[in-house]
């Protein structure tokens, strides 16, 4: 089974990349001034050479660099990250309880953008000289120059101040009571405009490559084969050229990971969007270490697996790359 | 051979391929609309200060007066400073981390991608590695976390910058190297006992420029669209002024005074528009075999 090799090669180079980044992830917390001792003894309100030098010993911080490389990557395997002393918590639960509001909000922004970039794409394609294709073409010159944070803050004033349509900020009325569904559509109603920023980023992109795609493809052999055959226009186009015009945009939606995690840090922030990104915004200003460390490996982690699950869904969907290490 | 008694026929005079790109780019209005804009904004950045000395720090007139009032054009922000002043002082700043941020890039990203795609083997598998190493890190969280440890000065936010955006350029490079290097040219500059170092930077280099050309310009609007992230999340100097540290510092008040953020947010937006015009310009006018498109 080729395909069952190739996915192990894969995760074993996950792994090596994974500790890579625990190697980073220590070493810069290592090199930068200041360490745990510093902030413990300034929650303190200050201490002296001695009662530091108590601290560092207490958590062995004056080991030799090695051994404590060894026993952080011992401690991550059993997943904990350390302890935030701004939150006063481990920043394991820290991060699991903002997860789920930041995989909401990007798996929600990351499918609209696929989908409506993949149907802006096709129909332009089809008309390359039509109204929709230079729109086309504009949105996706936005998409690529404007500042995230202020699209955001554009739908914000519009949709939030001016008309009032959408809430502020935050993902749930704390006030509102009610079943599942009163909670669901109230969630849903807090996202929409924080959904939006971060898709108006993305759909740009696969708007734009699936229209050169789709370009490309309808002027290949076997799709005017297709037509000779007597084949409507539309079987032709989302049956037979859709179909190898999508592994390019599943190509850069697995490239697409790492920005759409930074992308998140930031519509998360003026959206005050709960979630990871908020997290690492808040503890970047509380300037707590580990917090910020963690959620920098845990990001990584995400952008690996989603890696390995679009390489996985790639190889499903083209035949061509089944073999293909 | 040739008798120069007799006439030649009059031959068209050979253009250079620079100036036969630029003819190229003359004719894409979008480009050129572009590269104006881009101009006067770069102009604007050196000689706005000098016509416009009010200190951006100073606090010239009662907090969130609206643009036109006053005499202040662009209003004054939560602390009553001249709006106007922070946007033409704020320019320098932008164009200058902008522009250094992506020198760092291509330097970087060009020497790898060279090496990689030059040396082949194990040479290439080690730094294809270490470019999938950095492509895996969320950029703006790497480049948060360096500035958040190791402080928030002009030189750390261009390395962070820097650091966290070359993979790109590396992945053309080498490809452009792994294509170029196999030309006969190379392989006759080769066998003339031209050195590693020579055969990459004078023989190969010169011809995998453009594609390299078109990404560095647009790794200037993006490294403005980093800077204006960083900035907007506190992550900056705060003895200098840039756009998007206006935008971050004006940002509670939306409510009260709209117009601080989307002034430098539009001014953000319109700089990297221009120079991703001018990249698509350079594309197509450096790229002969996509002209057809």
């Amino acid at each position: 089974m080729d395909i069952l090799r190739v996915t192990a090669t894969r995760i074993f180079y996950a792994i090596l990349l994974l500790l890579a980044v625990l190697i980073l992830n220590f070493t810069m917390m290592h090199l930068a001034p200041g360490d745990v001792a510093d902030t413990i003894a300034q929650s303190m309100g200050g201490a002296d050479e001695e009662v530091l030098a108590r601290i560092r010993a207490d958590y062995g911080l004056d080991q030799p660099f090695l051994v404590q490389l060894g026993t952080y990557m011992g401690k991550i395997l059993r997943f904990d990250l350390g302890y935030s002393f701004y939150y006063s918590r481990p920043v394991t639960d820290l991060i699991l309880q903002r997860l789920p509001a930041t995989l909401l909000l990007v798996f929600t922004a990351q499918i609209l953008a696929m989908i409506v970039g993949v149907v802006l794409g096709v129909i332009s394609a089809r008309r390359p000289n039509g109204i929709l294709s230079h729109f086309v073409t504009f949105f996706a010159l936005f998409g690529y120059s404007a500042p995230v944070f202020w699209t955001g803050i554009l739908l914000l004033i519009a949709f939030s101040l001016k008309i009032q349509w959408f809430p502020v900020a935050g993902m749930r009325d704390v006030t509102l009571t009610g079943g599942f569904w009163v909670q669901a559509v109230d969630i849903a109603r807090h996202m929409v405009l924080p959904t939006l920023t971060l898709a108006s980023i993305f759909l740009a992109l696969y708007s734009r490559l699936s229209r050169a795609t789709m370009m490309e493809v309808l002027g290949s052999d076997y799709v005017r084969t297709a037509k000779a055959k007597g084949l409507s226009t539309r079987e032709v186009v989302y049956k037979h050229a859709l179909k190898n015009a999508l592994s390019p945009v599943i190509t850069l939606a697995g490239l697409q990971f790492s920005a759409v995690v930074s992308g998140a840090v930031l519509v998360e922030t003026v959206f005050a969007w709960p979630g990871l990104g908020t997290l690492a915004f808040q503890s970047i200003l509380a300037r707590d270490t580990p917090t910020i460390l963690g959620i920098l490996f845990f990001s990584a982690l995400m952008v690996i697996v989603g890696n390995l699950l679009t390489d996985f869904v790639l190889r499903l969907v083209d035949p061509r790359m089944r073999g293909r290490a | 051979m040739s008798d120069p008694s007799i006439p030649l026929p009059p031959v068209e005079k050979a253009r250079s391929p620079l100036s036969e790109a630029w003819e190229m780019f003359r004719r894409n209005h979008s480009a050129m609309a572009g590269l104006v804009i881009l101009t006067f904004i770069v102009l604007g950045a050196i000689f706005g200060p000098m016509l416009y000395p009010t200190d951006p720090f100073d606090m010239v007139w009662a907090p969130f007066s609206p643009p036109g009032e006053e005499g202040y054009l662009l209003g004054t922000d939560y602390l009553g400073r001249d709006l106007m002043a922070q946007i033409i002082h704020g320019a320098r700043v932008t164009l200058i981390i902008g522009l250094s941020a992506a020198i760092v890039t291509i330097v970087i990203g060009v020497t790898i991608g060279a090496l990689a795609g030059f040396y082949r083997g194990w040479v290439e598998e080690v730094l294809m590695r270490i470019t999938e190493f950095f492509q895996v890190l969320p950029t703006l969280l790497f480049s948060m976390v360096i500035v958040a440890l190791f402080g928030a000065t002009l030189p750390m936010i261009t390395f962070a910058i820097g650091i966290v955006s070359w993979t790109a350029v590396a992945r053309i490079t080498r490809a452009e190297f792994l294509r170029i290097r196999e030309l006969e040219y190379v392989t006759a500059s080769r066998a003339a006992g031209a050195p590693s170092g020579k055969l990459m930077f004078k023989v190969i280099l010169p011809n995998a420029a453009p594609p390299i050309i078109v990404q560095s310009a647009l790794m200037v609007g993006s490294a403005i669209l980093f800077e204006a992230g960083l900035s907007f999340l506190g992550l900056t100097d705060p003895n200098i002024v840039s756009w998007g540290q206006i935008i971050g510092s004006n940002r509670q008040y939306i409510l009260e005074s709209g117009y601080t953020v989307t002034i430098p947010g539009l001014a953000i937006f319109v700089t990297v528009l221009a120079i991703s015009l001018v990249g698509d310009g350079l594309n197509d006018a450096l790229n002969p075999k996509l002209r057809q498109r």
